[in-house]
């Protein structure tokens, strides 16, 4: 574990905890030479290091360019600073360090683990500052990773669960870039090239679009000296610009698509809130209730522990820069979907008018709270709770405030945000399975 | 021409001056035995205030046979349902409020119980774990519903995944004698078919204190953590445990191999050679050069797989290879991929084939030895950034019955295994003979020509 400041849990007065004192990871936050902006935690336990990259460049930056976020990306680590993909990797493998590389809607990220001893760390962040300053995007590298994305998209249409995640954001974000499906489509790939690639690099993998997230056996100043390694080569640039704010759903919607499979996958929702939300602490604890905390949570009991009716059926908002989606959803036997459906929709119903019960709102803080150390109990953890705070700008007393904020909540509160924020009567409902009379 | 740039800063990103000493972790693991004959390990990590516990039984799909595949994991459900001191979803709901997490989790060789919880509140789990462990109601209203989640989980992650669908099948066709032919989940008729009856008989004859382990990793005091054990543990009644027959599969004499045909967009392909595994392995380095054979052909992204399928000859998507080092029985050694757009099935195995051929013909090179060496020894240190991983080794250990301290011998292990030692595992293993090989051969969707009745994978609903 990290450093720590020591915070005494507002929980054990509330609720009567034998007084136990949380610890939370002090984050020291700077901005590097160039204007990236860097979350470090000095955590010395164990000789390794964490490193996370964050652009704001994932697909919601893709413009008519669809799948170009997941493709550049995918490309940095083919070919850079004169180094072909084969050596790359023999620099990271050869040293034991993981190099891995991922894009979402709004982020676009990277990601080393290494050793401290010197001689292996050289290698593994010289190679990652090469990847992230210098990559060369290689034509027979873009025509290889293209295919391999096509291939990815064809996975996705022989899921069911994928084919109506894909097309709940399509049809809840419309003209909206949240709309863009991730990985691109068919004709759209087949578009990208090199330029392409280059000017969307050029524009959004600069410095003051980036966020670095350390945590490991570093002092401050090898940490300092670090971050500017790795972002030196990125021109300083200018910072993503804000993402528009999506239109809400006018009235119900719905597309139910055929697939031959022997479940229905559902997918229920709308639009939900953007990370920073001032309401977000009720909201999260009264989604906790709803269908966030697995098999006590009120979804759960009412579609699987009374009626056998799913393996799994859970309730998430997904914050993200702009409104992320609040989501229901489930996957049950194609004859029952509309059974399901129903429950589904009526426990959302009686939640949003009711809300939930004192009790109810007492033990989720106890299992938020009382979970929170577990939260944050290994230095990959940390690293994804900084880069988060870091790229969406949440405030540096982020976690040492989390369970003050999550013990405020009331059934008063939830009630009240979720009366506010989500409309039982005017949801997107996306199916995919076998459906009688559907074609 | 970077290099030269970046090389004066080199050693500027050295540790700060005092990296906290790494305790070995045979000298923070402890281990009792209570009477009743339940084994107790605790390792101590004091980075966090937290605690993971589990309890460990050793039974699995590969204790199971015909007609009843998939009992050990509709009971681990079951688990979940009640005892009389502590009814209906009381066990999740006492977890929660005490900020716990919790899950389980069934394999071929064991069944896992965990929460994850402040480092003080593992009595919580004790309580809880030991009452279960004899006192289960196991209602039969409650094991229809189950039962019927445990189909939907099924049709979720097998019936509906034609990936998932295509390994079941792979197994089924390696292996005929062995247990490890069955899927976990069970086929879907036994599963329509379970009573009450062979839950049942399964826990009574399974969930005793001297079948199971007791692993709890986390900043806490062992001998605190064996009293509360013992005081919880203690007086639970040990049953007569028959250990399993050994089942063996017979030398298979030529090459299987076995489609699948369902709905999907890509094909795959899956190869797999009988191998030994340490725990049947007679001379203990060939499972090591086992696992280093693997680790040629698929670790990292500068590995064989990768660097000559993928992206050199660009005949696969992706391929990687499999094997259960520590399984509890012989297993296989898998290749397996999917071809890229513009090549063949049959151009995979062709490559795949030809990879095994290198092997048996040419020693593995220095250089990828010293990158397998490389891995194993960071991994090493990663693992511990993780009480569960932690805990979840040494369980899976245990319930094979090779101990916790098989993992402390592993990075000696794999490096003394030599280039000599990689070929002549190729050659005494990787044989025709003793080959299996199942494809995923996609059909069309045509869902609007296909009739919604009887059409199904699985036809449960009549």
């Amino acid at each position: 574990m990290p450093r720590m400041t020591s915070v005494l849990l507002l929980a054990a007065l509330l609720f009567g905890w034998s007084g136990i004192s949380q610890a939370v990871p002090e984050i020291q936050n700077w901005r590097t030479d160039n204007g990236a902006a860097v979350y470090f935690v000095h955590a010395p336990e164990l000789p390794m290091v964490d490193v996370r990259v964050v652009f704001a460049a994932g697909a919601s930056r893709d413009g008519e360019q669809l799948g170009v976020g997941v493709l550049t990306n995918a490309l940095m680590s083919e070919g850079a600073a004169g180094m072909d993909a084969d050596t790359i990797a023999q620099r990271f493998d050869s040293v034991g360090a993981r190099f891995s590389n991922s894009a979402l809607r709004d982020m676009s990220i990277f990601s080393l683990r290494s050793l401290t001893e010197p001689e292996r760390l050289e290698q593994a962040v010289d190679t990652f500052a090469d990847v992230l300053g210098e990559p060369e995007f290689p034509v027979n590298a873009l025509n290889r990773e293209r295919a391999r994305m096509r291939i990815a998209l064809k996975r996705q249409e022989q899921s069911p669960g994928e084919i109506a995640k894909k097309r709940f954001y399509a049809d809840l974000y419309g003209e909206h870039p949240y709309a863009n499906p991730v990985l691109g489509t068919e004709a759209a790939l087949e578009r990208l090239d090199q330029e392409t690639i280059r000017a969307h690099y050029q524009r959004y993998y600069v410095a003051k679009n980036a966020t670095v997230a350390i945590v490991g056996d570093l002092e401050r100043d090898a940490a300092a000296r670090l971050a500017n390694r790795i972002t030196g080569r990125l021109a300083p640039g200018d910072p993503a610009p804000a993402l528009p704010a999506p239109e809400p759903l006018k009235a119900d919607v719905g597309a139910i698509l055929q697939h031959p499979s022997s479940q229905t996958h559902v997918w229920m929702g709308q639009l939900g809130v953007a990370r920073g939300a001032d309401d977000w602490f009720p909201l999260y604890v009264g989604n906790h209730i709803l269908g966030g905390s697995g098999l006590v949570s009120r979804v759960a009991q009412e579609v699987r522990e009374k009626r056998g009716l799913a393996y799994s059926a859970s309730s998430r908002f997904s914050p993200m820069e702009a409104r992320g989606p609040f989501i229901l959803s489930l996957q049950t036997a194609n004859e029952n979907t509309e059974q399901a459906m129903n429950v589904l929709h009526q426990t959302l119903e009686e939640f949003v008018t009711e809300g939930p019960t004192d009790d109810e709102v007492e033990r989720a803080i106890k299992n938020i709270t009382g979970g929170f150390p577990m939260d944050i109990d290994s230095n990959s953890e940390i690293a994804g709770y900084i880069s988060m705070i870091g790229f969406y700008d949440m405030p540096l007393d982020y976690l040492d405030r989390f369970i003050e904020r999550v013990s405020a909540v009331t059934p008063g509160s939830i009630r009240e945000a979720f009366q506010r924020r989500v409309d039982p009567d005017s949801l997107l409902v996306v199916t995919v399975g076998r459906i009688d009379g559907q074609s | 021409m970077h290099k030269a740039i970046l090389l004066f800063s080199l050693l500027c990103l050295a540790a700060g001056p005092a990296s906290a000493a790494l305790v070995a972790n045979g000298d923070r693991t402890h281990e009792r035995v209570l009477d009743n004959g339940m084994k107790l390990i605790v390792r101590e990590d004091h980075r966090a205030p937290v605690i993971v516990s589990q309890v460990w039984y050793r039974i699995g799909s590969s204790y199971e046979y015909g007609g009843i595949t998939g009992v050990s994991h509709v009971l681990e459900h079951m688990m979940f349902q009640g005892t009389p001191e502590y009814p209906d979803g009381e066990f999740s709901r006492i977890i929660a409020a005490n900020g716990g997490s919790e899950n389980a989790f069934t394999s071929r060789d064991y069944t896992a119980y965990y929460q994850q919880l402040e480092a003080s509140r593992y009595p919580v789990s004790f309580e809880l774990e030991a009452d279960r462990m004899r006192n289960l109601l196991l209602k039969q209203e409650d094991f229809e519903k189950e039962a019927q989640v445990v189909m939907e989980e099924r049709r979720l992650r097998t019936d509906d995944q034609p990936n998932t669908l295509t390994y079941e099948t792979f197994m089924a066709t390696a292996f005929k004698a062995s247990p490890y032919r069955q899927p976990v989940i069970g086929w879907m008729d036994d599963l329509q078919h379970l009573t009450i009856d062979d839950l049942k008989r399964w826990y009574v004859d399974w969930y005793a204190p001297n079948n199971a382990t007791l692993v709890v990793v986390g900043d806490v005091d062992p001998e605190q953590v064996f009293a509360e054990a013992e005081k919880h543990f203690g007086p639970l009644e040990p049953s007569n445990i028959s250990p399993p027959k050994p089942r063996r599969e017979p030398p298979q004499q030529g090459i299987r191999r076995a489609e699948v045909e369902a709905p999907a967009q890509n094909p795959v392909l899956l190869m797999g050679y009988k191998v030994p595994v340490l725990k049947s392995a007679q001379e203990s380095w060939k499972p090591y050069a086992l696992e280093v054979l693997a680790s040629v052909l698929d670790s990292g992204d500068s590995a064989r797989l990768t660097r000559e399928l993928v992206r050199g000859q660009q005949i696969a998507a992706s391929a990687g290879v499999g094997y259960s080092l520590y399984a509890a029985r012989d297993s296989l050694l898998t290749l397996s991929g999917v071809p890229s757009q513009g090549h063949t099935v049959d151009e995979l195995e062709q490559a795949l084939l030809e990879q095994v051929r290198r092997l048996r013909e040419q020693p593995v090179e220095a250089d990828e030895l010293e990158r397998i060496k490389a891995q194993v020894t960071a991994s090493k240190i990663y693992q511990l950034d993780s009480v569960s991983y932690q805990a979840r080794q040494i369980g899976s250990l245990e319930s094979v019955g090779l101990g916790w301290e098989t993992a402390e011998e592993y990075v000696q292990k794999v490096e003394a295994v030599t280039p000599e030692q990689v070929q002549q595992m190729a050659r005494e293993y990787l044989n025709a003979d003793a080959l299996t090989i199942a494809r995923l051969n996609p059909q069309p969707s045509e869902p609007q020509n296909r009739d919604t009745k009887g059409a199904s994978l699985d036809a449960p609903h009549d």
